[in-house]
C-alpha cells in the first residue's frame, strides 16, 4: 500500500551524508533537524498502524486471527472475508447506498453553491449584505440539536423513504463554505469578461453557464472533493434517517450494525472496514493537494 | 442587446432590473435550503424544548421550562456534560499545542520527507470515524486484541488492559482516539497559518542576526496569533461533536462512563430501547448544549470580531 511509503523513503536519511556539504549555518541546521527522523519515523508508523492492521486483518483467515500474533503479513491470503462482508454483511448494498447518498449531496452542494456564489459576487445586488451576513454568522452560531426538526421536515415533505431527504439534510448545513469559496472566486474574475460575453449577446444565464461556470473549475474541484469525502464519511445523518430502513444504510451505519450483531467476526469486520475506508483513502491520495487546500482555506478566509 | 454606457438610461434600468431578478433566482435554492434545513431547525428546536412531546402529532403539552429544570437537576446530564468537557480539554490542551509543534517542525524546508509525514498524520482524518473507531475497538480488545498482545509481549503490563470496558480507562482511551482522528486537521490549520507569514519578515530577522528560536518567538508566533484564535475555536467546536466515535465504539458505556451530550440527546430522541422518544426533552438538552458552546465562543468574541469583519467584507 502507498501508506507504508513514509518509512521506506526516509529511513536512510539519518545516516546519509548531507547532499550539499558545508554551506554555513544552513547545513548545520539541516544536520540538526535530521535527528527528528528518529522521533518522527516511529511516531508516524504508529499513527498509520491501525490502517496497516485493518488491511492485513482483512486478508487473514479467521484461524490466523484467533491464534493472534503481531505479524502484519498474512500467512495464507484469503478473499473469503471480503466475500462474507460483501454478501452476508451486505456491504455491497451499503456501498451502492453510500455512492447514491454522497453523489446526491454533492450535486445539491455544487449546483446551489455555484449559482448563489455567482449571484453574490455582484456587489450591487440588493440584499447581498444580509445574505452574506447570515451565512457567515451561521458558521459561528452553535447549532445545538437540530436533527429533530430536520427529521420532521423531511417527513412532512414525504422524503423519508429514500436517500434524497438524508442527502438534503447532509448538504444544506454545509453550504456556507462552498458558497464563500465561489463568491471569492467569481469576485476575482475581471469585469471585462462578463461585459464581453454580454456584447456577444449572452444573457445572465448564458454568461454563467458557458463562461463563468467553466472558469470556476478549480473551485468546483475543491467543493466536489470536500463534499464527497464529507458525505462518504457521514454517520449521524444517515444513521438517523435509516433507523427504520435497514436497506438504505450507508457504509458507516452498516459497519456499526454489523459490529452490533456479530462482534466475533473480526476479519469480516476488517474487510468491511477496508471496503469503506480504502476507496476514500485512494481518492484522497490522488487529490490530496486539493483537499488540504480546501481545509486550509477555511482558516485563511 | 447592445453594450450601453453605464448611464441611467431606460435600457440600462431594464437590464439592471433583469440582472437583479436573475441574481435572486440564482440565490433561491440557497435561501430555501439554508432556511429550511439550517435556520428554521434552530428556531424550531428551541420551540419544541418547551413541550413534553414524543414526536407523534404536533407538540401540545406545554411544560414551560420543565425540560430544562429536569435536565439541570439530573446527574446523568451533568455526567455527560463533564465528559464532553473532558473531550474539549483533551483537544485544547493536548492536540492544539502539539499540532503547533508538529506544524513548526513539518514546515521546515530542511526536513526531508516532510510531505510524507504530513500525509501519515493526516490519514486518520479521511477515514470514516465510525468505521475506523470500530477497527480501533477491535485492536484494543482485552482478549486477542493486538495492542494488549504487544504490551504483554513487551512486558509493559502483566495483565491485559480493558481499554474500552473499564469505566476508569474508557474515557481517556476515547479522548486519545479522538485526538488521533482529528490531529491532522488541526495540523493543516496550523500549517496554513504559518504559511501566511511573509517570507521577507524572516529575511529581515535573519539580517538582524536573529536565530531560529528568536525568529519563532518574534516573527512566527506574533503573526500567527490572530489566526490561532480561529483554530482554537474550530478545534473546540470539533471536539464537542464526538457523537460518531462515542456512539459507534462504546455507545456511551460502560455504565455511562463515556456518555457525552450528543449521545445523551440521541438516546432520548432516537434510541429504540426506550419506551417512547422524548423529543422535547432532547431538544431542551440540545439548547443547553448550544448555549454552553455559545458562551465559550463569546468569551473569545473580541479577538474573533476583528477577523469576522475582515472576512465578511
Amino acid at each position: 500500500m502507498t501508506i507504508v511509503s513514509p518509512s521506506t523513503t526516509v529511513r536512510t536519511d539519518p545516516t546519509a551524508p548531507p547532499s550539499r556539504p558545508n554551506r554555513g549555518r544552513a547545513s548545520g541546521d539541516r544536520r540538526r533537524i535530521r535527528w527528528w527522523h528518529l522521533f518522527l519515523l516511529p511516531f508516524c508508523f504508529l499513527w498509520v498502524y491501525p490502517f496497516l492492521w485493518m488491511i492485513s486483518a482483512s486478508f487473514k483467515s479467521r484461524q490466523e486471527m484467533l491464534i493472534g500474533g503481531l505479524h502484519l503479513w498474512p500467512q495464507d491470503w484469503t478473499f473469503d472475508n471480503f466475500r462474507r462482508a460483501w454478501t452476508i454483511g451486505r456491504f455491497g448494498e451499503y456501498t451502492g447506498n453510500t455512492f447514491t447518498f454522497a453523489i446526491t449531496a454533492l450535486v445539491i452542494t455544487v449546483v446551489t453553491a455555484s449559482l448563489a456564489g455567482y449571484a453574490l459576487s455582484a456587489k450591487d445586488l440588493p440584499g447581498r449584505k444580509i445574505v452574506m451576513g447570515v451565512l457567515v454568522a451561521a458558521m459561528f452560531i452553535p447549532h445545538g440539536y437540530t436533527i429533530i426538526p430536520v427529521f420532521e421536515l423531511v417527513n412532512a415533505l414525504g422524503l423519508q423513504n429514500g436517500l434524497l431527504g438524508a442527502a438534503l439534510a447532509q448538504a444544506a448545513p454545509g453550504l456556507v463554505v462552498p458558497v464563500l469559496l465561489y463568491v471569492g472566486f467569481f469576485g476575482g474574475v475581471p469585469k471585462e469578461l462578463g461585459e464581453a460575453a454580454r456584447v456577444d449577446g449572452a444573457g445572465y444565464l448564458r454568461t454563467f453557464v458557458s463562461v463563468m461556470a467553466p472558469l470556476a473549475k478549480p473551485v468546483t474541484g475543491t467543493v466536489v472533493l470536500m463534499s464527497f469525502i464529507g458525505s462518504w464519511n457521514a454517520f449521524f445523518v444517515p444513521l438517523v434517517f435509516t433507523l427504520g430502513r435497514p436497506d438504505l444504510r450507508t457504509l458507516g451505519v452498516g459497519m456499526y450494525n454489523f459490529f452490533g450483531t456479530d462482534t466475533t467476526d473480526w476479519t469480516g469486520l476488517a474487510a468491511g472496514a477496508s471496503i469503506s475506508v480504502i476507496p476514500i483513502v485512494i481518492l484522497f491520495l490522488f487529490l490530496q493537494r486539493t483537499f488540504v487546500e480546501g481545509i486550509a482555506g477555511a482558516v485563511k478566509s | 442587446m447592445t453594450a450601453a454606457p453605464a448611464q441611467r438610461t431606460p435600457s440600462w434600468r431594464r437590464r439592471r432590473r433583469r440582472a437583479v431578478l436573475w441574481g435572486w433566482l440564482f440565490l433561491t435554492p440557497l435561501v430555501v435550503l439554508f432556511t429550511a434545513f439550517s435556520l428554521w431547525p434552530i428556531v424550531a428546536s428551541w420551540w419544541y424544548s418547551f413541550f413534553a412531546w414524543d414526536g407523534v402529532g404536533p407538540p401540545e403539552v406545554w411544560v414551560g421550562l420543565g425540560n430544562f429544570a429536569e435536565a439541570l437537576q439530573a446527574s446523568s446530564f451533568w455526567n455527560a456534560f463533564w465528559n464532553s468537557f473532558v473531550f474539549s480539554l483533551g483537544a485544547l490542551l493536548v492536540e492544539f499545542p502539539l499540532a503547533l509543534c508538529f506544524a513548526l517542525l513539518l514546515n521546515s524546508v530542511l526536513l526531508r520527507g516532510r510531505n510524507l509525514y504530513r500525509l501519515a498524520l493526516f490519514l486518520p482524518v479521511v477515514a470514516t470515524t465510525a468505521v475506523i473507531g470500530l477497527v480501533l475497538a477491535i485492536m484494543l480488545a482485552p482478549v486477542g486484541g493486538v495492542v494488549n498482545e504487544a504490551l504483554l509481549t513487551l512486558g509493559i503490563v502483566d495483565r491485559p488492559i480493558n481499554f474500552l470496558g473499564d469505566p476508569d480507562i474508557a474515557l481517556p482511551t476515547l479522548v486519545g482516539i479522538d485526538i488521533w482522528k482529528g490531529f491532522g486537521i488541526t495540523l493543516i490549520y496550523w500549517l496554513a497559518a504559518i504559511q501566511t507569514v511573509p517570507k521577507d519578515l524572516y529575511e529581515a530577522a535573519r539580517l538582524d542576526g536573529a536565530g531560529a528560536r528568536q525568529q519563532l518567538v518574534n516573527v512566527t508566533l506574533p503573526v500567527v496569533m490572530p489566526i490561532a484564535v480561529v483554530i482554537f475555536l474550530l478545534t473546540f467546536q470539533r471536539s464537542l461533536n464526538t457523537f460518531e466515535l462515542v456512539q459507534a465504539v462504546t455507545g456511551g458505556g460502560p455504565v455511562f462512563a463515556t456518555d457525552v451530550l450528543p449521545t445523551y440527546i440521541y438516546r432520548y430522541a432516537f434510541d429504540a430501547e426506550m419506551a417512547a422518544p422524548r423529543y422535547g426533552f432532547a431538544c431542551a438538552v440540545g439548547v443547553l448544549f448550544g448555549l454552553f458552546t455559545l458562551i465559550i465562543t463569546l468569551m473569545q468574541s473580541p479577538a474573533l470580531a476583528g477577523r469576522l469583519r475582515r472576512s465578511a467584507s
